[in-house]
């Protein structure tokens, strides 16, 4: 299982791997909201951290096809499902390479971001804490949505599709900690919730992703 | 009551048989019961006090808002079945019951919309109650999708099911996650099942009626979709058979 | 250890194409499955191999025993052919991938990234997989496709090596390997009878 994160992220890491896609998507999307807003730092500050959450949501989403589409075209799917690694642990190790080599520089960089969306000061504690917090749930619920449209030839708008209204929960608890840090207000019960979102996705959806995963290779 | 005989109605044939039989019935209490309801709320009840005529809309808001949420409930249970007992007309009820519940939930969007324009002065508010069915309108999207978009019968019928049980978890967390993102600031839904007690005997009793009507249409759309399901199932059957055959 | 199916039925998209399939495979036999295209012998092996589930028969083979080689290699293109299967070595359990170099002669090209290797050298570098599993049982769907003759006379030497360690191997192929001691089954012999009633829609008919 080490060995398949460690390939996973290697293959990130190089050439065409992608990594680096969803960090300047989301830079990307963040610089083009006050184009779309104006550029008054008051407004800009109160959006802030619903923006950055949501722009590191679609730059998850979009590197979710990758997970297992890849490993299907040639053929290391099947081959790894007939090897000693069980479908569970595969998909745990994928979502955690995804989110190693996706969701951990989105992390990184946000407060970056939040320079130039006039996050208040307050914002930045509490948005590096929700994103760190809730990023490994889109990883984990993008891995379920990969492992559904896996078989599927043009999936990406089927995947955005399918995973999208199960990303709702943890955008608003986790854009709401954000928020309300920002704006030095207590955070305790959507940090708890959403904590508990995501050690429930991560405790429970692998079995969902595995069993989905074995229906689309028959 | 044996349980048993009632597994003999998982058999495509014996389900078309009884549906055939089934469906006059419904749809005919469909008919009597709706037309009635809507007849008795729209022209023969007083105009509330605070939200004049307007209120009339709940006969058909609430009931469809009803079936919305209990023609995905319908799915659940028939995905549980095709999981656990692997009947193949359980499997394509819940795909006929999918745009027949969708269509619910967009109906009790539009009213909800239509109703609270002139209450709230908007026809959109984010109001915990009409962004869960929203989320919902969503979830079935996807369900639908997913069904359209695989070939092999039993793959989708498994992914479906799995999709509709993990939805199932998603849309309660989201539920939830929506009443705490915006605590009902506005004036909420007067007028729903769970504030009954709001609700005067006059405007209760039709809107019961156009419950029950709703419940039977739904009862006999899902019958009939789900014939059409099995006839269109067997026709592929005979087809591939008859490749076989060559 | 061996390897024993009896009465088999097997399904592709819903429709049964082979039923009663029988054979034994006992240590250090090889068997060859034939058939006409379209018959079945992919379905046959991944149904073997445990990706998909028989419509009905046993398949009885000892657990961790097995491993399966399919029409694509699973190899990524941006790694070495040395990293490639000292990944597959480890999600097997193992280290040592020097004698799968050895065999397949890939020694020259283990520091090449494997997208630059030819259709015929990427072939060996999946069957040199099979080496570095360690397992007893090889399944193979069309092993030697894109190979050349020098190759073919490697994968057979690796076959028959693997064989007398007390190996089995059950593959499908139209070429001979020049394997005497291989038996054949011709697949043929159990296609599915068009109106069988174990068809998956059998219900709906």
């Amino acid at each position: 299982m080490i060995a398949l994160l460690l390939r996973d992220i290697r293959l990130a890491m190089r050439a065409g791997g992608g990594f680096g896609l969803g960090l300047s998507f989301f830079l990307i999307v963040v610089v083009l909201v006050p184009f779309g807003v104006g550029p008054q730092s008051a407004l800009l500050t109160v959006i802030a951290p619903g923006v950055l959450w949501l722009g590191a949501l679609l730059a998850c989403l979009l590197s979710l096809d990758r997970i297992l589409a890849l490993d299907w075209e040639d053929g290391s799917l099947d081959l790894l499902a007939t090897s000693p690694v069980p479908m569970e642990g595969i998909v745990s190790v994928k979502a955690l390479a995804h989110w190693l080599t996706t969701g951990l520089p989105l992390v990184a960089a946000a407060p970056v971001l939040g320079l130039l969306l006039n996050l208040s000061e307050a914002g930045y504690k509490w948005l590096i804490i929700s994103l760190f917090l809730g990023t490994p749930a889109l990883s984990v619920i993008g891995t379920f949505g990969a492992a559904l449209t896996v078989g599927l030839k043009r999936g990406g708008l089927l995947l955005s599709l399918l995973v999208l209204p199960l990303y709702v929960p943890t955008l608003i608890f986790g854009a709401e900690v954000a928020r309300r840090g920002a704006e030095g207000f207590d955070v305790t019960t959507p940090l708890l919730m959403l904590a508990g979102i995501t050690c429930g996705t991560i405790a429970l959806l692998p079995f969902a992703s595995a069993a989905v995963l074995r229906v689309n290779l028959r | 009551m044996n349980l048993n005989a009632f597994w003999e109605y998982a058999n495509p044939k014996k389900f078309i048989q009884t549906a055939d039989w089934l469906l006059p019935w419904f749809a005919g209490l469909a008919a009597v019961t709706l037309v009635s309801g809507l007849i008795w709320g729209f022209f023969f009840t007083p105009a509330d006090y605070r939200q004049g005529s307007t209120v009339k809309i709940i006969y058909l808001h609430v009931p469809s808002a009803l079936m919305a949420i209990n023609a995905w409930l319908m799915m659940l249970v028939t995905s549980l079945i095709w999981i656990v007992r692997r009947h193949h007309v359980s499997a394509l009820a819940a795909r006929a019951a999918a745009p027949v519940g969708m269509v619910m939930t967009l109906i009790a969007l539009v009213t909800g919309a239509i109703w609270g324009q002139p209450m709230w002065g908007t026809w959109w508010a984010w109001d915990p109650r009409l962004t869960s069915f929203l989320i919902l309108f969503l979830f079935y999207l996807g369900y639908i999708a997913l069904w359209e978009a695989i070939e092999n019968d039993d793959t989708a019928a498994d992914l479906t099911s799995i999709l509709c049980l993990v939805g199932s978890v998603f849309a309660l967390l989201s539920r939830y996650a929506v009443n705490f993102w915006n605590q009902g600031l506005h004036q909420g839904a007067s007028l729903s099942l769970d504030k009954e007690e709001n609700v005067a005997d006059v405007f209760w009793y039709p809107l019961l009626v156009c419950m029950a009507g709703f419940v039977f249409l739904f009862i006999a759309l899902v019958l009939m979709r789900t014939r059409t399901e099995i006839r269109a199932r067997r026709m592929r059957a005979l087809l591939a058979r008859e490749r076989m055959g060559a | 250890m061996m390897l024993q199916v009896s009465d088999l039925t097997i399904a592709r998209g819903g429709i049964p194409v082979l039923e009663g399939v029988r054979f034994t495979l006992t240590q250090g036999q090889a068997l060859v499955v034939r058939g006409p295209n379209g018959i079945g012998k992919t379905t046959l092996l991944r149904t073997i191999a445990g990706l998909q589930p028989p419509i009905s028969g046993q398949i009885d083979v000892p657990p961790e025993s097995l491993v399966y080689a399919g029409h694509a290699d699973g190899i990524k293109a941006t790694l070495t052919v040395a990293e490639n299967l000292s990944f597959w070595a480890q999600v097997f359990g193992k280290k040592d991938y020097s004698q799968a170099i050895e065999a397949f002669k890939l020694g020259s090209l283990s520091t090449r990234p494997a997208g630059a290797l030819s259709a015929g050298q990427k072939r060996r570098l999946g069957l040199a997989r099979l080496l570095v599993t360690g397992r007893a049982i090889w399944v193979l769907d069309e092993p030697t496709v894109s190979l050349d003759t020098e190759a073919v006379a490697m994968f057979a030497h690796a076959v028959r090596a693997h064989l007398a360690t007390g190996g089995m191997a059950l593959m499908a192929t139209h070429i001979d390997l020049g394997l005497n001691e291989a038996q054949m089954l011709d697949v043929g012999a159990f296609k599915a009878k068009p109106l069988s009633n174990s068809d998956f829609d059998g219900a709906f008919l």
